[in-house]
């Protein structure tokens, strides 16, 4: 499709011969071709500064031709070499070349000033004014006033005037004849200075450029149409175009440019969703374009148009729809491919599904060799996914995950973990199966997700009691992979297998395994703080095998009366079950055996020789956090082993035995807990002191802290603060002196505690995880598990279907949805602030919330609807002009959508603060209204014509 | 505005022309070429033309070995600024006769020139080529 018209031939290195007069300077062309001599980045530069240097003498000469020459040569180097020019060497020759009477050092002039002037040199442009005016100003020689005029318009609509706003309102009245005329770029530049200084152009300015809409020159009325689409772009307020609607709708149905009917079609798009009257006039008309247009730039157009703004007409969605189809299926135009994608994802809520229809053709996307084609396929597929097709949309991603390359498989794989964990879960109701889901991302190829896998993994088994068997289950397979335990991605989502497999390790098959798969070789390449969760998730699962294994011994002592020999015990306890097949073998690696029966008494010398073994040598960890912990366990495993030894020495002795039965018991009661989610309000509950004022210093830090703040993390965190957490539960047996340390911590700084009497009273608002407070004898076993979780719920029970398990949820949860939106709420330009401030005759302050106006444009709009003639709905107007006041900070507006209410400032309670001003508003109304219209002696633009829109709307 | 900023860049990367409709410094220039061809240069004709980029979006064309690149707002019609960079280049072609990168670069005024006729204020205000060219044909008679 594209041509290629860059054929090689040979240069045309002749520079204008006016400019070579000055003997020995080098021209433009000289200068390229110096530039060009050396091409390493190291020549350039220094060829940049030679010429720079002599740029700078030659600027200096008295003769006009020398100085354009160096001007020209100093606008390109600063144009595409970054050549840094101070402002001043490029901005003041420039000014003095605009004066010269000879056109193309002009033309050169008016370049170099339009693409290099910047606020630095802005002091310059006053300058410049006197001359720009002159240029501006008709002369007698039509042809030549006509290039001179041209150059000044296009200073004025750069960027040079946009940021000089007294310069645009000096020369506003010089474009009124070149307006008239018609010429696009006045109508350009009339924009430019609009935009700049809205206060004092608009009343100059605006009505002739809404003329030019009608203007039967199309070159004008294009002109106008993109002048009018850019002043009405977000973030200022469409609103105030509303009256031009049907000069619009006539450059809509008349115009056959493709370029004029875009730019209107967008406009039209801002203002439809503004009056629902002009959304079904201007129907029809999109219509015949879309269906009729050869233009695919103008179809696309059609199509976001009805999309966005005519939702609720169906038969032109309908169209659109079909259009955007055709684009999707175009094979060779990965363009239309892209915005087919792109109009899919315009479609509202209503529409879901349409899109669900072109499913096939989407996931197709997802392995196109374009990567933004790619991600709009992505988003879109995330956007369908429901309660119903979770499973299937997931499930069929994560398996593209596996063939994507690697960024985006990870795109991929950190949408469908933020869509499942989305609001705890909310479309998640197999939770076995999003477990397998969790372990199959992780083992996905390029994963890169391990924290946030960790985090849900952990996160679902706190929450949801159905889930854990598979979850230990899925843990399993991924503790016993040694190839895993070298990717260091995976380390968070090991550390959380472990955590799970310890907590939950009454759900393990075979704890044997489970402590020989925690404690294979290759542990030692996790890093120290993953290998402490390992370490405390064998602690946990070999106190879990001695209590089964001491319980079992009760329950069967009472045939046997002490159990002490090894053998008798393991034979008693295999009874029940099967015979032993190894009786007399006295080896302790058998695992034969131990699978049979993993709380044998040799499954557990088993596995306390592999402890003594495999964690001994940490005791040389320099890290605390493995150092404890081994500590911890092999002193735990040595008082097991000395009772062991005890019995090997026939020591027959009731006490010892109860005494380590009770040793267990205890180690178990300290596990046995229940650990909950903790609510994210936790900290809520902490009352605030009254002499400290909060928000005094930090309010600044808000921007900084608010990014951390999105994070939708709400359960423990695992890793690496869970080392606190769980050690904390070890405490009251080990160290109880610590917790009355911790009682009297908490009578001296009692404030930063959670208030006792308040936990208490209502029952349970989340689980004390972690609270040392509580007596170590509590015996909640396992048993007990539902009554410290379910109460979390409380009265916010899901209403989910019977099938899915119960998800803890906490009260608090649900502010974390609420909080993200509110994070970006859109800020206000302020310049459109002004923009719409002088067009609708208010001084409304950047500072007022976006939305809280809008609402107050439409209740204007309303009104306007309302009015029966135009000077009732100016007054209208003008009393809600002088109502809102100009603090904008009062961000009520309420009153303005009752459109019977003459006076609506009463109902508003905030009022009684500016009482005087208010019944001075309410009491003379009109006539006040109008007195302060003309006292800001801004804006009629819009008003006049108001009468326009409403012939034409109704 | 509608465009925001008009680049010509050659396959190693060097700029060409610059023409920026709103202010930028040089620095925030040099960053903003620097990343945008970075991104466009890798990618293949099998990919679509536009990239999104910070608050814009590029279209961007390649012809030979220069790219075309405009830098729009997000809503800006992209098929549309696809015409714009062929329509650019149409009437280069007109004037210099099987332009490449070489006319360009020597002959750098007159393209900004047409580009100003085309484009003001990030809005195209001037489609016909021969009203684009008529001032350079003009000035070229003059001196």
């Amino acid at each position: 499709m594209h041509r290629s018209p860059m054929a090689p031939t040979p240069p045309a290195p002749v520079p204008a011969p006016s400019l070579v007069d000055t003997l020995f300077q080098r021209s433009l062309g000289d200068l390229v071709k110096f530039l060009r001599a050396d091409p390493s980045a190291a020549g350039e530069s220094t060829a940049v500064a030679r010429a720079l240097s002599e740029i700078h003498r030659e600027i200096r000469a008295p003769d006009a031709a020398t100085k354009a020459t160096a001007l020209q040569k100093l606008t390109y180097l600063s144009s595409l070499h970054f050549a840094p020019v101070a402002s001043h060497p490029l901005a003041f020759p420039a000014i003095e070349l605009i004066a010269s009477p000879f056109l193309p050092h002009k033309r050169l002039a008016y370049l170099a000033a339009s693409l290099s002037l910047h606020p630095a040199s802005l002091s310059l442009l006053p300058l410049a004014t006197h001359q720009l005016h002159k240029d501006l100003s008709p002369s007698t020689s039509a042809a030549a006033s006509h290039n001179v005029s041209a150059l000044a318009l296009q200073l004025l609509a750069s960027p040079a005037a946009a940021a000089a706003p007294d310069l645009a309102a000096h020369l506003a009245h010089d474009l009124l004849p070149h307006l008239s005329r018609g010429s696009p770029r006045a109508i350009a530049a009339a924009a430019r200075v609009i935009a700049a200084s809205p206060s004092a152009a608009v009343p100059i300015l605006f009505k002739p450029l809404a003329a030019c809409l009608a203007s039967p020159d199309p070159r004008a009325s294009t002109a106008a149409a993109a002048a009018f689409c850019e002043l009405s772009a977000p973030p200022a307020d469409a609103a105030p175009f509303l009256p031009l609607a049907p000069d619009l709708y006539n450059l809509l149905t008349t115009s056959r440019s493709n370029w004029a009917l875009i730019k209107v079609l967008k406009v039209f798009g801002r203002l439809a969703p503004l009056e629902s009257r002009l959304a079904a006039r201007i129907v029809d008309p999109v219509c015949q374009l879309l269906a009729r247009s050869a233009a695919m730039s103008l179809t696309f157009e059609c199509i976001r148009t009805v999309l966005t703004a005519l939702p609720a007409h169906d038969t032109a969605v309908c169209l659109a729809i079909g259009k955007a189809k055709e684009f999707l299926t175009a094979e060779d135009d990965p363009n239309l491919r892209y915005l087919g994608l792109l109009a899919l994802g315009m479609l509202g809520p209503t529409y879901v599904s349409t899109v669900h229809e072109c499913r096939d053709v989407i996931a197709q996307s997802l392995g196109d060799a374009d990567s933004n084609i790619r991600r709009e396929a992505l988003h879109l597929m995330m956007g369908m996914i429901d309660r119903n097709n979770i499973m299937d949309i997931a499930g069929m991603l994560v398996s593209h995950a596996a063939k994507s390359d690697p960024e985006f498989a990870n795109d991929i794989l950190g949408a469908v973990l933020a869509a499942c964990g989305h609001n705890v879960y909310e479309l998640v109701s197999d939770f076995d199966w999003y477990v397998s889901l969790l372990t199959d991302m992780a083992r996905s190829l390029h994963c890169a997700q391990g924290d946030e896998i960790g985090r849900q993994l952990v996160d679902v088994g706190l929450r949801v009691q159905d889930a854990r068997p598979e979850l230990v289950h899925s843990s399993r397979t991924l503790l016993i992979d040694p190839a895993l335990l070298a990717n260091h991605l995976l380390c968070p989502v090991l550390s959380a297998a472990a955590w799970v497999s310890g907590e939950y390790v009454n759900f393990t098959k075979d704890p044997v395994e489970l402590v020989e798969a925690l404690l294979q070789p290759r542990t030692s390449l996790l890093p120290m703080s993953v290998r402490a969760v390992y370490i405390q998730a064998v602690f946990k699962v070999i106190t879990f095998c001695c209590n089964s294994y001491v319980e079992r011994l009760s329950d069967s002592s009472k045939e046997v009366a002490v159990g002490l020999n090894g053998l008798s015990i393991d034979e008693t306890v295999s009874e029940g079950r099967k015979a032993p097949l190894v009786s007399g073998d006295e080896q302790i690696t058998v695992p034969s055996m131990m699978e049979k029966d993993p709380f044998s008494e040799k499954s557990i010398i088993h596995m306390i020789d592999l402890i003594e073994t495999t964690v001994g040598p940490l005791f040389e960890c320099n890290e605390v956090e493995v150092l404890e912990r081994a500590r911890n366990l092999i002193g735990f495993v040595h008082l097991i082993r000395e009772v062991q030894e005890l019995k090997e020495s026939k020591v027959d002795d009731d006490e010892k035995h109860s005494w380590v039965k009770e040793l267990v018991k205890n180690m178990q009661t300290v596990f046995s807990q229940e650990i909950g989610p903790v609510s994210l309000n936790a900290q809520e509950k902490v009352s605030l002191p009254v002499d400290i004022v909060l928000n005094e210093t930090l309010a600044e830090l808000d921007d900084i802290v608010s990014e951390d703040d999105t994070t939708p993390s709400s359960s423990i965190l695992f890793y690496p603060r869970s080392h606190g957490s769980i050690e904390n539960r070890n405490e009251p047996a080990l160290s109880l002196g610590s917790s009355s340390l911790l009682s009297e911590h908490r009578k001296r700084h009692g404030l930063y505690y959670l208030p006792t009497g308040k936990t208490e009273d209502e029952p349970v608002d989340y689980p004390h995880a972690n609270d040392p407070l509580l007596p170590a004898s509590n015996e909640s076993s396992l048993d007990d598990k539902s009554n410290t979780a379910q109460p979390v719920t409380g009265g916010k029970k899901l209403k989910a279907v019977k099938s899915r398990p119960k998800v803890v949820k906490l009260d608090g949860e649900d502010f974390l949805s609420s909080m993200v939106p509110s994070a970006n709420v859109p800020k206000e330009d302020s310049l459109s602030g002004a923009v719409r401030g002088v067009l609708l005759d208010r001084d409304l302050k950047p500072s007022s919330s976006q939305k809280a106006s809008d609402k107050a444009y439409e209740g204007i709009v309303n009104k306007m609807e309302t009015g029966g003639s135009s000077s009732q709905w100016k007054n209208n107007v003008d009393a809600e002009l002088v109502g809102h006041p100009t603090s904008s900070s009062r961000p009520s507006i309420q009153p303005s959508h009752e459109k019977e209410s003459t006076n609506p400032l009463e109902s508003d309670g905030k009022e009684v603060k500016e009482p005087k001003r208010h019944r001075r508003s309410s009491r003379g109304g009109h006539h006040q209204g109008k007195h302060k219209h003309r006292e800001r002696h801004s804006t009629q633009p819009d008003v006049p014509q108001a009468p326009i829109i409403q012939d034409f709307l109704l | 505005m509608g465009i925001r900023f008009v680049l010509f860049v050659n396959k190693q990367g060097q700029t060409r022309l610059a023409q920026y409709y709103e202010h930028l410094s040089i620095d925030e220039r040099r960053a903003l070429e620097g990343e945008i061809v970075r991104k466009c240069l890798a990618r293949t004709d099998q990919q679509c033309s536009f990239v999104e980029h910070r608050n814009y979006k590029v279209v961007y064309r390649r012809y030979a070995s220069l790219f075309f690149l405009v830098g729009v707002d997000n809503d800006e019609n992209e098929l549309a600024i696809l015409e714009f960079i062929h329509l650019f280049v149409e009437t280069m072609d007109r004037h210099f006769g099987n332009v490449c990168e070489l006319d360009i670069m020597f002959h750098l005024e007159k393209v900004h020139f047409m580009l100003e006729e085309m484009v003001m204020n990030g809005c195209i205000v001037e489609t016909s080529k021969q009203n684009i060219l008529a001032p350079i044909q003009l000035m070229e008679k003059t001196s």
